[in-house]
């Protein structure tokens, strides 16, 4: 039992373990399945946070493109849902039966050649997987070879969201123009509307996410999470200690851009539609903001960010539509000035040494601790701690932290 | 078509884009001050503008309301205004949230983004959301004809003497004055500034205001253009960031000529083809020339 409660700690696993308890079992039983899709919506963002947490908290790089990524992937998802929705029987009023409708609406004739792949599903599968990965290897492989970082790499990737949006809402006869790609209604003839399909991919989301999480802790875990914390630090150091820290950031922005695309699949498998407005330059800054709100070091944290924001957007919009602005212009302002380690270092810092204090009682007598107690006594996110104990609470300089989940 | 009516289209179009290099300009040349010399990412930047052009719209209302036989003079007096309030305004802000984050630029990012979407909330609160545009005075509208079959609005024309003029003053300012020496001072070696007596953290905030008001000026030229909305700023501010850096951050020569370079282009390339494609091109030229070049057109020589 304490072999195992250590190696919990010591892996950061215990704040997943109760990450995937809340969303597996907690969320599904308390929640109806309107209330259900919706938080399966705001899931497919964390895999963005979750990517952000480690371009920008462990690789030190702020992208502010990552809806680029997330929309490439909802798009290359919604194009093959658009295809097989569109076959010559069901769209034979068009003048051009077995293309997209918005195609026929646009005088064209002809399903353009780049669309042909997207007709058979391995095949649109790993476009969604390889095509944002790829374009992100070709802009910051340019960009940090160059030594370019920064300021300069976030004011860039915001260039190419700029691009690509302008790209899709003015190309309207092959991307669906700003109404976006919308009545996307199933996949090899499985309809994704119904309520069984709704549960099925809302529990493949969840699992995708968490296997996402423990990657990115295993990566962390690895040689290459200490480099990229040393990079961040160091940059300099690292070079010159012999290694090539320009491919170590190529690594990070490509894995983000991939778990992004990956979140952009599922949100459109959830949502049914893709639109140009979760590619622009607004949603890519607040998908920063789940992570920072989340705790930029911390991957769990970015999922209860990114629950948490969304879950405010839409009870404030729908409630308080005039407050929503100023409450979003807060939570960037305050979490920046106040709480720069977000959830997760207010956790560290307030809760951790109160439970801390608690455990240390029950636990100085005999193995009394039922298994009741077990959740709280799991430190949530302590990867530098050892054996569980708290840590000293000395005061970091901002920006400056240890590993953690 | 006879070569005369080549000519003036010509001409017009060169106008054209003359016109949006005036425009380009106005907007990076207050990023340029923030960004180019202190290095402070406002992502605000365009609300300041905002706040100029909603100046001029205030001005308007009130001439027509108590003074209507000042109708035609209160233009230039607004122009002032604009920059007043939004210096005003920027020197408020700089004391209450850029000084603390001038060691994080990553993070002065995110907190301008916060503030640019409650000062949008505030313009929408306060002016509505419909998009407004102010009574301008006769002299502004119309056009100018020097021949037969040649149309040169004088709105363009006087956005293009107002960026002459403000970007002349800002290359004085930099170059001529005590305060420009100390912004100099200040971004090429802070402590070394501070050691000889000139007091840095004043520097700043006068910095980050002047950028500010000048972003107020940008917007008030703008009413003579377009009409204003909440959120028109947010739709220029990418752009503004492109044009300081493309023009090499840290060289006000830079950022002419890539406001120059971007504006020539793009109305070039719009003639050929859809106004979209012309951004996408336009914009996909600048990044491929960042990514080659990524220290801009003109690369300062300051060590950073």
């Amino acid at each position: 039992m304490d072999s195992i409660k250590s190696w919990l700690a010591r892996s950061g696993m215990g704040s997943v373990l109760i990450l995937a308890l809340i969303i597996v079992v907690v969320f599904p039983l308390t929640m109806d399945l309107f209330r259900l899709n919706l938080v399966g919506k705001y899931l497919t963002y964390a895999f963005v946070a979750v990517g952000l947490v480690m371009l920008w908290g462990y690789g030190g790089v702020l992208s502010l493109g990552q809806g680029v990524f997330f929309g490439l992937g909802g798009y290359m998802m919604a194009m093959f849902m658009k295809l097989e929705a569109s076959d010559p029987e069901t769209t034979k009023i068009q003048s051009t039966p077995g293309i997209p409708d918005f195609m026929d609406w646009n005088q064209i004739t002809e399903l353009p050649l780049w669309w042909e792949p997207f007709r058979h599903l391995p095949l649109a599968l790993l476009a969604v997987l390889l095509v944002p990965t790829v374009l992100a290897f070709i802009i910051s492989f340019a960009m940090f070879r160059r030594r370019v970082g920064g300021v300069y790499f976030a004011i860039i990737t915001q260039a190419v969201c700029l691009i690509l949006t302008v790209l899709i809402v003015g190309q309207q006869g092959y991307t669906g123009g700003v109404n976006g790609i919308t009545d996307l209604k199933t996949i090899l003839g499985w309809d994704t509307r119904t309520d069984e399909a709704k549960y099925i991919l809302y529990f493949l989301n969840a699992g995708l996410l968490i296997a996402a999480i423990l990657l990115c802790r295993w990566i962390q875990l690895s040689k290459l999470g200490t480099l990229l914390l040393a990079m961040r630090d160091k940059e300099d150091r690292v070079r010159f200690s012999g290694y090539d820290v320009s491919m170590f950031k190529v690594f990070a922005f490509c894995l983000a851009a991939m778990l992004s695309a990956i979140g952009g699949a599922m949100f459109v498998l959830q949502v049914g539609f893709m639109s140009p407005s979760l590619v622009g330059i607004v949603p890519s800054i607040e998908m920063v903001i789940f992570a920072a709100v989340g705790g930029r070091m911390s991957l769990v944290g970015a999922v209860y960010g990114a629950l948490l924001v969304n879950f405010g957007k839409t009870y404030f919009s729908e409630s308080f539509p005039d407050l929503w602005l100023f409450l979003m212009a807060a939570l960037f302002i305050g979490v920046v000035l106040a709480f720069p380690n977000g959830l997760a270092g207010l956790y560290e810092s307030h809760v951790k040494p109160r439970l801390g204090k608690r455990k240390d009682k029950p636990a100085s007598g005999a193995n009394s601790t039922p298994s009741s107690d077990v959740p709280p006594a799991i430190p949530l996110h302590s990867g530098a701690s050892h054996g569980g104990k708290p840590l000293a609470r000395t005061a970091l300089p901002d920006g400056v932290q240890g590993t953690s989940a | 078509m006879s070569l005369t009516d080549i000519m003036n289209i010509t001409l017009m179009q060169g106008f054209a884009g003359l016109s949006l290099f005036s425009v380009l300009l106005l907007m990076g040349l207050g990023l340029a001050i923030i960004f180019g010399q202190m290095g402070v990412i406002n992502m605000a930047h365009g609300e300041f503008m905002t706040i100029g052009a909603y100046t001029i719209y205030m001005f308007s209302s009130l001439t027509e309301t108590f003074l209507p036989g000042f109708a035609s003079m209160y233009f230039p007096f607004a122009i002032a205004a604009a920059f007043c309030i939004a210096f005003a305004f920027g020197w408020f802000i700089e004391w209450a949230l850029i000084r603390h984050l001038y060691k994080r630029p990553l993070d002065t990012l995110l907190a301008t983004w916060g503030l640019s979407l409650a000062m949008q909330q505030t313009f929408r609160s306060t002016f509505g959301a419909r998009e407004v545009s102010p009574t301008l005075p006769d002299w502004l509208l119309g056009s100018w004809a020097p021949a037969e079959g040649l149309d040169i609005p004088i709105n363009g024309l006087f956005v293009l003497a107002l960026t002459a003029l403000v970007t002349g003053g800002v290359l004085l300012a930099l170059y001529r004055s005590r305060w420009g020496l100390r912004v100099r001072a200040t971004v090429a070696n802070r402590p070394m500034a501070n050691a000889t007596g000139i007091n840095t953290s004043r520097t700043d905030r006068l910095t980050f205001a002047i950028g500010c008001g000048i972003a107020g000026i940008a917007g008030a030229a703008f009413t003579t253009i377009g009409s204003t909305g909440p959120t028109s700023g947010s739709l220029y501010i990418v752009d503004a960031f492109l044009v300081v850096t493309f023009g090499g951050a840290g060289s006000l020569l830079g950022t002419v000529a890539s406001a120059f370079g971007i504006a020539q282009t793009q109305s070039i390339a719009e003639f050929f083809m859809t106004g979209s494609m012309a951004k996408v091109l336009t914009l996909m030229m600048i990044v491929t020339i960042l990514m080659l070049r990524p220290q801009g057109l003109f690369a300062s020589k300051i060590r950073r």
